[in-house]
């Protein structure tokens, strides 16, 4: 018997994006849900259930609905979703519904959008960077196949440009390569940015976009970046693909999960989020990776913005906790008129010795361990005046404005090689006299003409 | 017989109705699939149950079957060099995704080599070893008289192979099995606790120099993130000195874990023959697994370090991370309406800290042999924030604190141990037996290092206001001793093949070394020589030595001092 034929009507409570239905049985836990209300479809999980009852979240919201004109049917198992390469080039709703005037996805396989853990011992470590064609990152914080790494960003900054300026510019070496973009509470002149820029991308067939914008039910947000997740592994898996998922903006997923959380009336943990926030968020980060024996690889690159900038919130800090390593945006970089405007000593990808080459690593820890005593030198000298500093902190200074304008700074539409980073790299450190540069070793500076 | 079924199902909670008996902390099996769970309360009939697996899809009415056992861990051979779950379930060899259906791989059907120790007739105690199973690397599995039993060996099984079920004896009318079994969250009895008296070396400077641990001891690591715990503590695990590593990966990154595991295969045991994997024990629950399982993994670590301990082997439990253990106890605190104590964590978290870092300790084994477990704790503060419950209660049941300094990690200086907020409540025993093992200066040193440090970091914040030049010469020469100290010693490189490791006397020497051109400097500056003179000296020998010089190369180190030494002797 199909389990959707069986309709419940005695719906008890609406409220927020809840719905609760009695006298109902052999609901599961997790199960989806379709809701016929006034002529309308809406869609639904159910988040508990304890006797006859269950407890719906409304992904559509419950806007409008009359219990007396409600109907529940209840799918039988866990949402599942048609998977396979007809997501390349299709445009989405958060809910995975086509609004490129195209056919709905089909696909040769189902996949369980809840997914699965990956046991740990078949996981191949990540290893081999995605070029991005951004400096900041390939240079200095290298996105390796099979990472997570966020960018850290606040409101009004372009953290939207650089996430669809590496969505458009990635490539693996030569591999087949796809994005998945997964959009989440965007403006539609945000949306349509990103349309246009990643236009050529999607042309390749090598994208597929899921937008859930701003005006889109918040709910939604909960299963877009699932969608994008379980689209990605089966591109990476079974197709062999090395999928990257750009995930913006996390700040606003994280809302919806807090706005189903205070419905229930749960315990609230730090800023109202709930105390399963962690585990919620590692369900999306910890589906990247690579496995032995298969040839592709899931890298995640979420966006999320700092409320107020605080790095101590609940979404970064959780978020950093779960990721390796994060890519910072800096208010005073971008107000210097620099783009992207990368904050490199707080940014870091924990995984970059397993993406960068020896002689890359030695010169990405000797440009950072260069910035963090120009900046000692920068405070110190708002404070004493440049004539209070050394002749040291002053070559110091001037390393650190090559730095910014030679190195970091690039437009964006700009895709520059590995090598091109790395020779920018040299040419400041270069204004530094020798004894400074301890952290690289003597061949090196040989070979890169700096003389003894 | 009891019958039970589910009434209600919220995530990892499930409650059930039961009629007959039900025990807390029973082992019960929910559903078609006999999702394993754990009873957490019982009240009028109904039984509150955490499940250890995903239970989308459970029903209410759907059958419970409770197992009449609490959760326990099966110890034996097998362990060494293979990764399990939080249940102690193996991973090794299981499929891709794990699925409640198929949880993991399995060790049945193996067999091992039994060669026994004892003669039929012959009396046995408690603890007693019956023989052993060689481990796949020098570590060998001693099969011991469980806990609560001895008398006369009736029987003892010939050498041969054996299958991890079968007896290998019967002691006093009881039959032994290679394979015991144990309750995860009762310590495991030992005849008596002594005094931890033997350092643990890490092969980490600046913990085995500034802030070094026993044997037996408890350390807690709090950190936040981008501070290099992680890396620190797999340092640790892969270049410590103790027999046997637990390494528990609670709530964190299956990349990491993934990575371990990989380089714990893939090093040769610097302690001979070997891969470092042979003698470690992995238990990962990473961040997107099973909620729950966090709980009892780490419960099952320490089980399974005592099970080591217990055959006569030092012991290290690596926990990574407690913090979001105890998430778990908050979550599933939360969903039973639990009165939430600070920040949301249960009132019992203090206690719940301090019996897990209570399993730790140098004992003497009912089998009369001397055996240590170590333990320590990752801490991951939200925010960074030291004041939070985690950190604040574990800080008060742990010998050492390791606090990771989020400055130092900005400007890449790891290990980013802080030196002004980390303790060592050890010092003075390992003092005491540095001074019988060839160092007496170690404490002394090791005071001079800190005083340094400390009076460098007056100074920088001094020099902040005033800046550098309104230093007098020998406030510079502090500063520059200091830096040096953070440079050539206190830094280390967790890649690098021949600073990734220091042997003891490397270690000192550099010390040694970096406080001797402290001397030298503070001296010419008391002599008058402007500080530019000597801050312009290349100090590049020295700084560079610990990478360059192998690890337990320490004349490499002296001579890179000798040549700083003459190029400041050659500058006046």
């Amino acid at each position: 018997m199909n389990p959707l034929a069986v309709s419940y009507t005695a719906v008890r409570e609406l409220s927020g994006p809840l719905l609760v239905v009695s006298g109902v049985a052999g609901v599961g836990w997790d199960e989806y849900v379709e809701i016929h209300t006034g002529g309308q479809v809406r869609h639904g999980l159910v988040l508990a259930v304890a006797g006859d009852l269950a407890v719906v979240q409304v992904l559509e919201g419950t806007f409008g609905m009359d219990p007396a004109e409600t109907a529940v049917r209840f799918a039988g198992r866990p949402l599942r979703i048609d998977v396979g390469p007809g997501w390349l080039g299709r445009t989405c709703n958060g809910r995975g519904v086509p609004i490129d005037d195209g056919p709905p996805v089909l696909g040769p396989r189902e996949a369980a959008v809840a997914g699965a853990p990956m046991n740990p011992t078949r996981r191949q470590p990540p290893a081999e960077p995605v070029l991005t064609g951004v400096s900041a990152i390939d240079g200095l914080t290298t996105l390796v196949r099979g990472q997570k790494l966020p960018i850290f960003s606040r409101a009004g900054l372009p953290h939207l440009r650089l996430a669809t300026q590496i969505a458009a510019q990635s490539t693996a070496g030569g591999e087949p390569f796809a994005v998945v973009f997964g959009g989440l509470g965007l403006t539609h002149a945000d949306a349509d940015a990103v349309r246009d820029a990643l236009a050529g991308r999607a042309a390749a067939g090598e994208l597929t976009i899921l937008l859930n914008t701003a005006d889109d039910p918040v709910i939604e947000r909960i299963l877009t970046p699932r969608l994008a997740l379980t689209i990605a592994e089966d591109l990476a898996f079974t197709e062999g693909r090395h999928v990257l998922v750009v995930l913006t903006d996390m700040t606003s997923y994280a809302e919806a999960v807090r706005e189903v959380s205070a419905s229930r009336g749960e315990i609230p943990g730090r800023r109202a989020y709930p105390g399963y926030l962690y585990s919620d968020l590692a369900s999306l980060y910890e589906r990247c990776g690579r496995i032995s024996g298969r040839r592709g690889s899931v890298t995640v690159l979420p966006v999320l913005t700092m409320p107020a900038g605080d790095i101590t919130h609940p979404v970064p800090d959780l978020t950093g906790y779960i990721t390796e390593g994060q890519v910072v945006l800096s208010p005073e970089i971008a107000a210097a008129g620099v783009y992207p405007p990368v904050d490199a000593l707080s940014s870091l990808s924990r995984l970059m010795r397993h993406g960068a080459r020896p002689d890359h690593l030695d010169v990405a820890a000797q440009v950072m361990a260069a910035l963090a005593r120009a900046r000692q030198a920068a405070e110190l000298a708002d404070l004493v005046g440049p004539g209070g500093l050394s002749a040291t902190d002053r070559h110091y200074r001037e390393f650190e404005s090559l730095y910014l304008t030679g190195l970091l700074a690039q437009s964006p539409d700009e895709c520059r090689t590995l090598e091109e980073t790395l020779r920018r790299a040299w040419q400041a450190l270069s204004v530094l006299p020798r004894r400074e540069l301890v952290l690289l070793p003597e061949h090196e500076l040989v070979a890169h003409g700096i003389k003894p | 017989m009891s019958t039970a079924s589910v009434t209600r199902v919220d995530g990892p909670m499930v409650e059930v109705t039961h009629s007959g008996r039900l025990a807390m902390h029973e082992l019960v099996e929910i559903g078609p699939d006999a999702l394993p769970g754990e009873v957490v309360a019982i009240r009028d009939g109904r039984a509150t149950v955490q499940a250890y697996e995903y239970t989308g899809g459970l029903r209410p009415a759907d059958r419970v079957r409770p197992t009449g056992t609490p959760l326990t861990a099966r110890l034996g051979p097998g362990l060494l060099g293979r990764v399990f779950d939080g249940l102690l379930r193996p991973l090794s060899g299981g499929p891709v995704w794990l699925l409640p259906q198929t949880p993991g791989g399995s060790l049945d059907g193996q067999r091992w080599d039994f060669e026994p120790g004892v003669r039929e007739g012959q009396r046995v105690d408690e603890g007693a070893v019956l023989g052993t199973v060689p481990g796949p690397g020098p570590v060998a599995y001693r099969i011991m008289v469980p806990p609560g039993t001895g008398g006369t060996v009736d029987s003892i099984a010939p050498a041969g192979k054996y299958g991890a079920d079968d007896e290998i004896a019967v002691v006093g009318g009881a039959s032994m099995r290679l394979t015991a079994r144990w309750p995860v969250r009762v310590p495991r009895p030992v005849r008596e606790r002594r005094p931890a008296d033997t350092p643990l070396h890490t092969g980490q400077r600046v913990i085995d120099l500034l802030f070094p641990l026993l044997k037996g001891s408890t350390v807690a690591v709090p950190g936040g993130f981008g501070t290099g715990k992680t890396v620190l503590l797999q340092q640790i695990a892969k270049w410590c000195d103790a027999d046997v590593i637990v390494y528990a990966g609670c709530g964190e990154r299956g990349n990491e874990m993934a990575d371990v595991v990989t380089d714990l295969f893939a090093l040769a045991d610097p302690r001979g023959g070997g891969r470092l994997a042979d003698r470690t024990v992995a238990i990962a629950n990473t961040s997107n697994m099973p909620m729950m399982a966090r709980e009892t993994g780490v419960h099952s670590a320490v089980t399974v370090a005592e099970y080591f301990r217990d055959m006569g082997y030092d012991v290290l439990v690596i926990a990574d991370s407690t913090s979001r253990w105890a998430e778990a106890l908050r979550e599933f605190a939360s969903r039973t309406g639990m009165l939430p104590a600070e920040e949301g964590y249960p009132a019992t978290l203090s206690s719940a800290l301090a019996a897990f870092y209570e399993r730790a300790g140098a004992v003497m084994t009912l089998g009369g042999a001397r055996g240590s477990v170590t333990i320590i704790g990752a801490v991951s503060p939200p925010g960074g924030d030291l004041t939070e419950p985690v950190t604040a209660q574990s800080e008060r049941f742990v010998r050492g604190l390791w606090t990771l300094d989020r400055d130092l990690a900005y400007a890449r200086h790891y290990p980013a141990v802080s030196w002004s907020g980390s303790f060592a409540r050890d010092a003075l025993t390992i003092a005491a037996w540095q001074v019988s093992h060839g160092a007496p200066d170690w404490a002394a040193d090791r005071a001079r290092m800190l005083s340094l440090l400390a009076e460098a970091d007056r100074l920088t914040a001094l020099a902040e206001l005033i800046g550098v030049t309104g230093l007098a010469a020998p406030e510079r020469a502090v500063l520059l001793t200091a830096r040096l100290m953070r440079d050539a010693v206190l830094r280390q490189s967790a890649l690098s093949p021949r600073d990734g490791y220091c042997g003891r006397a490397k270690g000192l020497a550099l010390a040694e070394a970096v406080l001797a051109v402290g001397d030298r400097l503070r001296r010419l500056a008391e002599e008058g020589r402007p500080a530019e003179s000597f801050e312009a000296v290349d100090f590049g020998a020295l700084v560079r030595v610990r990478d360059t010089a192998g690890p337990d190369d320490d004349a490499a180190v002296v001579t890179a001092c000798d040549t700083v030494l003459a190029g400041l002797a050659a500058e006046s």
